[in-house]
């Protein structure tokens, strides 16, 4: 069953050493592509590091490997991804006449993905293609 | 640019240099006093680099790849620009954007295109601190150098970023660990608080980490402008901020004992439900608090020249993004004229697009319609963007092969020093061409130049 979070795309360290390296990368394709959760939620979701879940809201959808937030890093209910292809799939395109669209804070819905068996290829393009907005 | 020879070229053995205070472009920060090591079309080391200036020059080398690609095609340069300014005649409604990670002095001619062709400039400003820009126009910025933030800043607040893992060297170039000249013990003498969503790795460097709720940072702002104000305010302020009353209170006491303050605020603030409204409340804390003591507020920004290009949009049209040209005069008007929602809405009918990858990072209605209209792409990789350009000219890497100016975060100019010559020509080199190819065109048909 799908359970509302907020989502928190931003950048990382790693990110921006892998994006040097190339957006075709394996390093940055998995650095963009994995999805933290806090702790307490991959326990209370029995997730382990590597299951995919699905995560979507009214703009679209991606399916990506989760992993457990560092610490308390991020506290229960919220997510995050590092910014970039991924997440940008979750991304409207209204900006409420700023030019900003909403970037970070996005009301997402998680759910274990179905029909996917944990740790498989995480991160191809694929998936995200295959699954544009609903 | 000094440059000392630390071995003498032979065939088996390529020349080593030493270029000394290179800058590195990865980051606002822009350091400048980078030592990088260089044999022949390499960059080996990068003594005083972080590890993202690492990664930035390390891995910035020269590709072989085509001058440029027409649909898909190896092409020549001269053939390209010829290409780009067909395209780029023929829209009725273009777009220029990207220009954070290019040099200053092309980011000029960018908008000199811009504006022969009438078509609208943006930034990669506009979805990261243009919500800022919008916040400048209505409520002032009350700002000071990174020059005066390390002699003089005793207490500094870093509000929605997270410069350990983004800006690397600020916490000990500028904001916490130098030795000034009003604050000689460095981080001894300065205060640091984090505010941020999560407790990030930044966290360990702040002596006070407030973790506001998610989508609150308007409600924190005001609530402390309401202590700055000595009002008093309802303990519930801590549900609706995630804050207790009590810490509010006690940072706003040291923010006032402060001598110099400073909030130094990221994409945490601007990308976030409220936006410009949150860099508004940021800057008017910063403001009251001047009846105090002196506060300041800087945004903290990403790109290397994305600073440049607030600078170079502004002194060229008189605004700093998401500027309109198609009138025969500027008009500013975020939302309406900025690339997010030009291509969201399917308006734009032509893109030109330098040193920026859209296709890689906006909105899936914006991609969608940039994948459908003739693009023009300046890039030094084969960016996602550059893959489905109809004119995707390859360019050398400013900083690296092409010197020039860009803007530090704190709008100073800093001069670049590149370490090695590409055979590629410069993105001003590009947008050159491309431009007086432009205006041959427009001066033998002037009904062309609409």
């Amino acid at each position: 069953m799908a359970e509302p979070f907020i989502l928190i795309p931003g950048r990382t360290s790693r990110q921006g050493t892998t994006l040097n390296e190339g957006k075709s990368t394996e390093g940055y394709l998995e650095e963009i592509s994995s999805l933290q959760v806090a702790p307490e939620d991959m326990q209370r979701l029995e997730l382990e590091e590597g299951d995919l879940v699905r995560v979507y809201n009214d703009v679209g959808s991606i399916t990506v490997p989760c992993k457990a937030a560092r610490g308390d890093e991020l506290p229960p209910g919220i997510l995050f991804i590092s910014y970039g292809d991924k997440s940008s799939h979750l991304m409207g395109g209204d900006t409420q006449g700023c030019g900003m669209p909403d970037s970070k804070g996005l009301d997402v819905f998680l759910e274990v993905a179905s029909g996917v068996v944990a740790g498989q290829s995480p991160g191809s393009r694929e998936i995200a293609e295959d699954e544009r907005a609903e | 640019m000094s440059t000392s020879e630390a071995s003498s070229a032979t065939e088996a053995s390529p020349e080593v240099r030493v270029i000394k205070d290179a800058t590195c472009t990865f980051c606002g920060c822009v350091c400048d006093d980078m030592d990088l090591t260089v044999v022949g079309n390499r960059i080996t080391k990068a003594k005083n680099a972080c590890v993202l200036g690492n990664s930035w020059f390390l891995n910035h080398h020269i590709e072989d790849r085509p001058e440029a690609l027409i649909d898909g095609e190896p092409a020549g340069y001269e053939q390209a620009m010829d290409r780009a300014a067909d395209i780029l005649l023929a829209a009725r409604f273009p777009l220029t954007y990207g220009l954070s990670d290019t040099t200053s002095e092309a980011q000029r001619v960018a908008v000199a295109i811009t504006d022969w062709i009438g078509g609208i400039v943006d930034t990669t400003t506009s979805v990261c601190h243009g919500p800022s820009g919008i916040a400048f126009q209505g409520v002032g910025e009350v700002t000071c150098s990174l020059g005066e933030v390390k002699n003089r800043a005793d207490y500094v607040i870093f509000w929605g970023g997270n410069p350990a893992e983004s800006h690397p060297r600020h916490f000990t170039k500028f904001s916490l660990m130098p030795k000034g000249e009003f604050v000689p013990n460095g981080r001894k003498d300065r205060t640091a608080v984090l505010i941020d969503v999560r407790k990030t790795k930044s966290a360990k460097a702040a002596d006070i980490f407030l973790q506001v709720k998610p989508r609150r940072d308007f409600e924190l702002a005001w609530a402390l402008r309401a202590l700055a104000k000595g009002l008093e305010l309802d303990a519930s302020i801590e549900e609706t901020t995630g804050i207790p009353l009590e810490t509010l209170q006690q940072v706003m006491d040291g923010m006032k004992r402060a001598k110099f303050g400073v909030i130094l605020f990221g994409m945490g603030v601007t990308m976030t439900r409220g936006k410009h409204l949150n860099s508004e409340a940021i800057l008017a804390l910063a403001r009251d608090m001047n009846q105090h003591t002196r506060w300041n507020a800087k945004p903290m920004r990403g790109h290397g020249n994305v600073t440049g290009a607030d600078n170079v949009v502004s002194w060229s049209t008189g605004f700093p993004f998401g500027v309109h040209l198609g009138s025969g005069f500027p008009r500013f008007n975020p939302g309406e004229f900025t690339a997010a929602d030009v291509l969201a809405r399917g308006e734009a009918d032509a893109a030109l697009i330098i040193a920026s990858d859209p296709m890689s990072n906006f909105s899936q209605p914006a991609r969608d319609h940039l994948a459908t209209i003739p693009i023009v792409v300046l890039d030094p990789k084969l960016s996602d963007t550059a893959r489905i350009a109809e004119v995707a000219f390859t360019v050398s890497t400013y900083g690296i092969n092409t010197g020039g100016t860009v803007y530090r975060m704190d709008d100073v100019p800093i001069p670049l020093r590149p370490a090695f010559e590409s055979p590629y020509k410069s993105d001003l080199e590009v947008l050159r061409g491309i431009e007086s190819r432009i205006r041959q065109r427009q001066l033998a048909d002037p009904a062309s130049d609409a």
